[in-house]
Parts: C-alpha cells; sequence; structure tokens
C-alpha cells in the first residue's frame, strides 16, 4: 500500500512535536524512519495509526486522503502497528492472541477457533514467521512475541505495517531473522515503515530512510547514498564522533571480586547462577546479554538491592555479601541504575535535591540532621556546571528535564562519588547522540583516573565502544568472558545467545584466548 | 524566563528562598484559586439545598406560576438568613470566633497526621482510630491522677501523643514488616479502638461511680488545658499546640534530613531505596509521627471545652473530616491550617444557623462533601469559571492516594 503523509503538523503544549512533515512510503518499499528521541517519529507515526490527530495535513492511503480518528480506523484502513512494548495476552496461546477483537463465529455467535488457527497457520507459513498456533505466549522467546504481533497485523489485513524500534529487545540473531521477514513483507507488496535510532540496521534493511529531528523532516535518502556517519550528522544536525577515543587500559588489582554468586528473583527463580567476575581497577568490564538474562539482577545484588543465594562479593578485599545499598554506597560504590526515572531520580523534586539525594545525610549538606541548603545548593550549581546539565535553574523538577539532561544529573551525583567502583547499568539507554557522546567520555575519564567500571548494556555497540573486557551472561551464567581486542560483534552476538559452541568455534579461527565456560 | 533569572539571584543574595518574591505570590494564588472557588461553589449548591430543604421555601415554590417573585424572595430570604446566622456564629461574633478556633484545634492536628503520612506516601485512614487512643489515655491519665498542673497536663499530652503514635505505629510496622497496606490496616485498628474505648468506658477505671452509661470520669482541672484571652476571643491552649505543630511539621519535612528522606520515600520509594534510604523504617517513623499528632487531635478534645469526658463512638468523624482537611490543605501545614479553620467556621456556624433558622445542621456536612468534590475534581471547577489548566502544580494529592 502507499502511504503518504502531507505537511502534517501536531502541537503539544509548548512543544510542535511534527511540524509540516512530508513522508511518502511506496508499496514494496521497507521505509526506514530515523531520529533521536523526542524528534517527532512517534508521534507522526501515532498519526498514521489514529492515536493522534494531527493539527494539520492530510494521510493519503493508496492516494486517497483517509482520516483515522483511533487505531481501528487505522486497521480497517490496512496500517497495523507492532509496537515497541507488545500488546499481547500473556496466557493466551497465539492463536486466540492473533484472533483477539475479531474473532470469527461460527453458528450461535461460537468462536470458531479452527478457523482462527487455520489463518494464523497460513499466514506464520507464508512468511516464514514459524509461529506454533498452539503456544501460550508467555513461554515464547521475545523475539517470537514480535513476531505474533507481526502475525496479528497481517491477520488484520494490514497491507502498510509500522514497526516501533522492533530491534530495541532482539538479539543479534534475532534480528537477522527479522530482518528477513521484513524483507519477504516487502517483497509480497507490503509497505514497511521501520522505526529505529540505530544507524546499523538502517543501511541493513532500508530501502530509502527519512531523517527526522525536532519534528522536521531533515531529508530522504538511500543507504547507498549515504553512509552511517553521514546519516548520524543528518540526525544530530552537527559532525558526530561515533567511535570513543581511549587508550589501552591499565588495570591494577581487582576492587570488585564476585564469587559463585546466586541470585533468585521475586518468583524465587534463579536469575544469577554462580556467576565469577573481578572488575580491577581501571578497567571497564562490560556485562553483554539480552535483556531479561539476569544481568540486571546481578548488578541489584552487586548493589545491596537484591538477596544474594550464595556465594560472596569483595570490595578492594572487604566481604561486602549482603550490605544494604548506603553500606555498599559508603563501602565507595556508586552505581546509575537502569531506569532512571523509577530507580535513579525523583521526579517532583528539584535537580538541587537529585543532585545530593544519596549524600543529604552527610556533611557539608547537613549537620546534627539540619539540611544545610546553602550548601546542597552551591554543591547543585557547581555540578550543574561541571556535567553540562541543561536547566532552566536547579529549583527546577528533575522530571521537567530531557531524558539526557535527567541523566546527567544522576551521572553526576553519582560520578563524584565514585572513587573505587562505578556500577553503570544502561548508561545511555533512549539518549541522543550528543548525551551519548558526552556520557561515554566521562565513563573513560573515570576509568583513567583508575576507578573500576562495570557496565550493563545491552546495546552491542556501546559495549564494544566502552569495554576492555566483556563478559557475557545467558539465562543467568555467564558464558564467557573475552577480551575487547579479541571480541568481534560476531562472537558476543553468539555468545548472547547462548550459542557457546558456535563461539568457541569463531572463536579458534581467530586463536586467541578466551575463557568459554 | 521572568521567573529564571528571578531564580539566578535569589540563592546569591540569601541562600534561603528559592524564588523570587513574585513567584512566589503567584504560585500562592494558583494554590488558592482552586480551593477558593469550590468553597464559592459549594456555598451555592449548598445554598439550593437549603431551598429545598426548607417545607415553606418549597410551598412557595409549588405555586410558582401564581406568584413567581415570592418563591424567589422566600428562597433568598431563607438561604440570607441561613448564611448570616452561619457568619454570625462562627465569624462575625468574637464568641462565634472562639468557639470556630476551638473547633478547628483537634481538625488541623489529625489533619497534619494524614498530611504528613501522606508526604511519606502513605494514607492514614486511621487518625479516627489514634485520636481514640489518644484520647482515652490522655483522658484517663487526666481523671485517674491528682498531680499539680504543671506536672499532671504535660503528663496527660504526652499519653495522648504516646498512645496515638503507638496506635498509628502499629499501621507502620505491619506495612514495613509484611508490606500489609496501610489503608487497610488502619481501617481494622480504627474499629478495633472504638471498641476498646467501648470496652474501657464500662471498667470501673473509667466509669463514674454510680453510672452506667458510656460516659468516662471528667477530666480533672489540673489537667485541663487553660483558657487564653485575647479581648473578647477565649480560647483554650490547645489552639497554640495545633500552631506549633504545624510549623514542626514543616520544619521537619523541609529543613531536615529525616523528612528530606521521608518525602523522598514518599516522592518515588524506588528511588529512595537506591539512593540508600531505608524506606521500611520511614514507613515506621511517619506513622507513629502521624499517630502522634492525631492522639493529640484527640487529646486537645478532651482535655479542652466543652468535653473533658469520654463518650462512646464521639470522635470518630473527626478523623475522616481530617482526610478532607488534608486534601484542601493540598498536604502542606500552612494549607492545613487554613482548611481546618475553614471546617472550624462551618461547625462552630452550623448549630447557630439551625437554631436561628432551622436549617438542619446536616446541610454543613453537604457543604464540606461538595467542598471536597470540587477539590478532588480540580477540572470541574475550571470547566465552571473557564480557568485554563495550572502549570502542573501539586495535584497529585487526589491522584496517587491508595496507590
Amino acid at each position: 500500500m502507499k502511504v503518504e503523509l502531507r505537511g502534517i503538523t501536531k502541537r503539544f503544549p509548548g512543544v510542535v512535536a511534527c511540524n509540516g512533515v512530508d513522508l511518502s512510503v511506496e508499496s514494496g518499499e521497507v521505509h526506514a524512519l530515523l531520529g533521536e528521541n523526542g524528534a517527532g517519529k512517534s508521534t507522526l507515526m501515532n498519526i498514521l495509526f489514529g492515536l493522534y490527530t494531527a493539527d494539520e495535513g492530510e494521510v493519503l492511503l493508496d492516494d486517497s486522503p483517509q482520516v483515522c480518528h483511533s487505531p481501528s480506523d487505522a486497521i480497517g484502513a490496512g496500517v497495523g502497528m507492532v509496537h515497541q512494548h507488545f500488546m499481547l495476552v500473556p496466557v493466551f496461546t497465539v492463536a486466540e492472541n492473533v484472533m483477539l477483537g475479531i474473532e470469527p463465529t461460527g453458528a450461535l455467535g461460537t468462536i470458531d477457533r479452527d478457523e482462527a488457527r487455520r489463518r494464523v497457520v497460513e499466514l506464520s507459513d507464508r512468511y516464514g514467521l514459524a509461529v506454533d498456533p498452539d503456544a501460550t505466549v508467555e513461554d515464547l522467546p521475545v523475539g517470537v512475541q514480535q513476531r505474533v504481533e507481526i502475525l496479528k497485523a497481517l491477520y488484520r489485513d494490514a497491507r502498510c505495517l509500522i514497526l516501533d524500534e522492533p530491534t530495541a529487545v532482539l538479539t543479534p540473531p534475532e534480528i537477522d531473522e527479522l530482518m528477513e521477514i521484513v524483507r519477504q513483507l516487502a517483497d509480497g507488496g507490503r509497505s514497511v515503515i521501520f522505526i529505529t535510532h540505530k544507524l546499523r540496521e538502517v543501511a541493513r534493511i532500508a530501502d530509502r530512510i527519512t531523517v527526522l529531528r525536532t519534528g522536521e523532516v531533515v531529508g530522504t535518502t538511500t543507504p547507498g547514498e549515504s553512509d552511517e556517519q553521514a546519516l548520524a550528522t543528518m540526525m544530530v544536525g552537527h559532525e558526530v564522533q561515533l567511535l570513543v577515543d581511549k587508550t589501552a587500559p591499565d588495570p591494577g588489582a581487582a576492587v570488585l571480586a564476585v564469587h559463585d554468586l546466586v541470585v533468585d528473583d521475586e518468583r524465587g527463580h534463579r536469575v544469577v547462577d554462580r556467576v565469577s567476575l573481578d572488575v580491577r581497577a581501571g578497567e571497564i568490564v562490560a556485562v553483554a546479554g539480552v535483556q531479561g538474562n539476569g544481568q540486571s539482577e546481578l548488578v541489584e545484588a552487586l548493589c545491596g538491592l537484591r538477596p544474594v543465594q550464595a556465594g560472596s562479593v569483595r570490595l578492594d578485599g572487604a566481604d561486602v555479601t549482603g550490605r544494604s545499598p548506603r553500606q555498599m554506597y559508603d563501602a565507595g560504590l556508586a552505581h546509575v541504575p537502569e531506569d532512571r526515572q523509577r530507580d535513579g531520580l525523583i521526579g517532583s523534586f528539584p535537580v538541587a535535591s537529585n543532585l545530593v539525594l544519596n549524600q543529604m545525610r552527610s556533611r557539608p549538606f547537613s549537620r546534627r540532621g539540619r539540611i544545610d541548603r546553602r550548601a546542597v545548593r552551591r554543591h547543585a550549581a557547581q555540578l550543574v556546571e561541571d556535567f553540562d546539565v541543561r536547566t532552566p535553574s536547579i529549583d527546577t523538577a528533575a522530571s521537567t528535564l530531557s531524558g539526557g539532561n535527567q541523566q546527567k544529573v544522576i551521572i553526576a551525583r553519582e560520578f563524584v562519588h565514585a572513587e573505587r567502583l562505578l556500577v553503570l547499568s544502561q548508561p545511555t539507554r533512549g539518549l541522543d547522540v550528543g548525551s551519548i557522546q558526552y556520557i561515554h567520555r566521562r565513563i573513560v575519564a573515570k576509568r583513567d583516573e583508575g576507578v573500576a567500571v562495570l557496565l550493563n548494556s545491552s546495546e552491542l555497540d556501546e559495549v564494544l565502544a566502552l569495554a576492555d573486557r566483556i563478559a557475557v551472561v545467558y539465562r543467568g551464567r555467564l558464558v564467557g568472558v573475552v577480551d575487547r581486542a579479541d571480541a568481534s560483534r560476531e562472537l558476543i552476538g553468539l555468545l548472547m545467545a547462548g550459542a557457546v559452541d558456535e563461539a568457541a568455534a569463531v572463536e579458534a579461527t581467530g586463536d586467541e584466548e578466551v575463557t568459554v565456560t | 524566563m521572568s521567573t529564571a533569572t528571578v531564580d539566578a539571584t535569589g540563592p546569591a543574595s540569601d541562600g534561603g528562598t528559592n524564588t523570587g518574591v513574585g513567584a512566589r505570590l503567584a504560585a500562592l494564588a494558583n494554590g488558592l484559586i482552586i480551593p477558593v472557588l469550590a468553597l464559592l461553589t459549594a456555598l451555592v449548591v449548598g445554598g439550593l439545598v437549603i431551598v429545598f430543604s426548607d417545607p415553606d421555601t418549597l410551598d412557595e415554590w409549588g405555586s410558582f406560576f401564581g406568584d413567581p417573585l415570592g418563591a424567589l424572595e422566600a428562597s433568598w430570604d431563607i438561604v440570607y438568613d441561613s448564611y448570616r446566622a452561619l457568619w454570625n456564629s462562627s465569624l462575625g461574633s468574637s464568641r462565634g470566633l472562639s468557639r470556630t478556633l476551638v473547633e478547628a484545634t483537634p481538625l488541623a492536628l489529625a489533619g497534619l497526621s494524614v498530611a504528613f503520612a501522606f508526604r511519606a506516601g502513605l494514607f492514614n485512614i486511621g487518625a479516627a482510630g489514634q485520636i481514640v487512643i489518644g484520647a482515652t489515655c490522655a483522658g484517663w491519665v487526666g481523671f485517674t491522677f491528682d498531680l499539680p498542673t504543671a506536672v499532671h497536663l504535660p503528663l496527660a499530652v504526652l499519653a495522648g501523643f504516646a498512645g496515638g503514635a503507638a496506635w498509628g505505629g502499629i499501621a507502620g510496622v505491619l506495612k514495613a514488616r509484611t508490606g500489609a497496606h496501610e489503608v487497610i490496616t488502619t481501617i481494622m485498628l480504627n474499629y478495633i479502638s472504638y471498641r476498646l474505648l467501648d470496652y474501657a468506658l464500662r471498667s470501673d477505671a473509667f466509669q463514674p461511680a454510680g453510672r452506667d452509661d458510656l460516659i468516662s470520669k471528667p477530666v480533672a482541672d489540673s489537667a485541663r488545658l487553660p483558657e487564653v484571652s485575647f479581648g473578647e476571643i477565649t480560647v483554650h491552649a490547645g489552639v497554640f499546640v495545633a500552631l506549633v505543630a504545624a510549623v514542626g511539621v514543616w520544619y521537619l519535612l523541609e529543613r531536615t534530613t529525616v523528612g528530606f528522606s521521608l518525602r523522598s520515600v514518599g516522592a518515588n520509594p524506588n528511588a529512595a531505596r537506591y539512593a540508600g534510604m531505608s524506606v521500611a523504617a520511614m514507613y515506621v517513623l511517619a506513622m507513629l509521627l502521624a499517630g502522634g499528632l492525631a492522639g493529640l487531635a484527640g487529646t486537645m478534645n478532651i482535655l479542652g471545652r466543652p468535653s473533658f469526658s469520654l463518650t462512646g463512638g464521639y470522635y470518630s468523624f473527626i478523623g475522616f473530616d481530617a482526610i478532607a482537611v488534608a486534601l484542601l490543605g493540598r498536604a502542606n501545614p500552612g494549607g492545613v491550617l487554613g482548611a481546618a479553620f475553614l471546617f472550624g467556621v462551618l461547625r462552630a456556624g452550623s448549630t447557630g444557623m439551625q437554631a436561628a433558622t432551622s436549617t438542619p445542621v446536616d446541610i454543613i456536612v453537604v457543604i464540606q462533601a461538595l467542598i471536597i468534590l470540587f477539590v478532588a475534581a480540580p477540572a470541574l471547577v475550571r470547566s465552571i469559571y473557564r480557568i485554563k489548566a495550572g502549570r502542573g502544580t501539586s495535584q497529585n494529592f487526589t491522584t496517587s492516594w491508595g496507590a
């Protein structure tokens, strides 16, 4: 289906999310929509999908103007969307999820399950989705769940498919499979709009690329015309350096020593299984893995936020297993949490308070339990300056800052304290390229000061850019620790997918030392 | 960005005020506009209820087509007389004002209790029970011992505070140790407290000799709150206790590290935990102090006029009005004082109104309910008066209850 957006403008109070955006997607085309967070990609697609109504401009589907007031209008018109967060009922089967809302009915209005199942199988076969219609959704890996979402759209006869950041939750092999499926869908005459901020994917899959910046179209190009560097420049608006400058590490003694650590989640499932890992002074060790393989729980356990079932954690030689978050903080741990809005900041508090959130009870910020507001403000003003936090004032509520500046508030607070061990979880998730660069430079600077850095990141690019050593976790186990020099994208990708044997084969050809357990 | 410029000069000059005077006034006006309009709207709707609850006026409306003016005049008269009587017996006379202040005192303390707990993220429905326990403890000390005032009165007040604190603390400990939701536990503790009071009132330790109804001995003179007069206005010392408590709560929340932790836990328990604060300890502390404040509310009620004696089931409504007071005051100490004063006006005025016009006291309950309704649904007031949405002022008090 041919999709055309003409002069779309959408204003929210205080911000123009889309400003006169033109976009045209041909049948059989994979069109990448590239832009940083807040560039207006999602707003634009929500307009196409009927979640928002444009203030100005029109939507044309197959050359006829179309006004969609709700997603069901859009679905009726042949537009399907796979959201970043899946909209599936976990306890239902694939077939039930797919037919949900438009169940085929037999006589007396009973649901015709066989018919639904038959169509699911047929669609799944035609597009090589390889989905079992009778499997329960919660038992399926994330990549397959995503295919169920695609199946849902196809079942509703979507001729234009919008994929919102589809690769964020996938392993490298799953990304490959998704790319194939997308290609097949396009070859079948459907149009696919692929929303992303990852440059590498764009080059692989897109026929054409439209770059958005601050609500406006910067340009439309093709992978042939523009390389990654050029796309990055279009996206950010100025020249960017994609690689982090860093010298070889000069590691000292082990600061963090984890031995046979075992951690369970709330339901008693073993999520970290006998993990042993050292982080030495002056090196960055990255824990790589697809989201949900125990790395979050590992970090929480190290920070005293989650009980340890067995094993030990040592910090500078002292046993700190099972200490409280405050004790860990006092022992020299600084922690940038994964979910900054949930765990890192108090959104309704001013920036100044957030900058001393974990230090308020110590001098000079308080004496005898009384807050010294002058000291707090002075400290805040200094950090805002040092870490280039863009905020109207230090009294501004943290929640009103952009994601990048919120993260800088946390980074500032923790980096000031980080003298021995710095634990970072997804430090640049969802940030714009400029902020990512800045934070990466600060992380490397910390390493060069001799701080031990543990980086938990599901972005392979980030891991490869920063790490001196890479520890790959898969289903709670450490499947390999690889020196950066020996780590190819392929090797790490295979380890992340748990394909240890193949990884060993790859490693053998490289004939370097890798611990694969 | 004029406010930003003002902000920048503020800290340099005194390090104290965060925002310029203009910005502060604007924020204050912004915070007051909804409650004031809510009050106004409630009085208008309350007027309608007065008209429709008066049989004589309704008769006039029955013959509306014969004498339309008569019906309107009768309606105006009854509403005017009612509100005039309300005014005269609350603010319009020194006796009225004295009564208003005395009525407002326990409401203010109990309102502070609810507001304080709320700032720590807890919804204290249990002020009613904490008031009962506080009053029971204070009353028992008050009528059991015979001591000089300098010892007796402070001891009774302390007992009231401690009783309330213990009662609130139970809910706090249950929340911290087992995760039991404080809304459930405090409601249950309310019922237990009522029955405990009933039980106590039947015992010899409480019942005056020769009586078998549910009333306790009166508090000894040496434990009664002294009366203080300013010209013709006479109040008991509890009024000052409430004022001091409000300042104390404000100072604790805004100027101390403990208050910072409490507010952090209330605003985002996850971030508070990640920052090394003990969420469980803050829950216990918040409920202890909230219970203590409610206990003081009961104490002021029993050691001050007019009661001096415990009776069965008497205190429960203060505990629930306290929730309304905290809501109206936006969980902030100054606001709570203002809201408690307003409720004191309505309560002091209601009896005078009934005496003068036979408008039932229940009308006041309706007006109170309407005020709360309009404050809780600011969008409604905004749409009635066509005010544009404010700049994200703290509406979260009503949206995050019991979350």
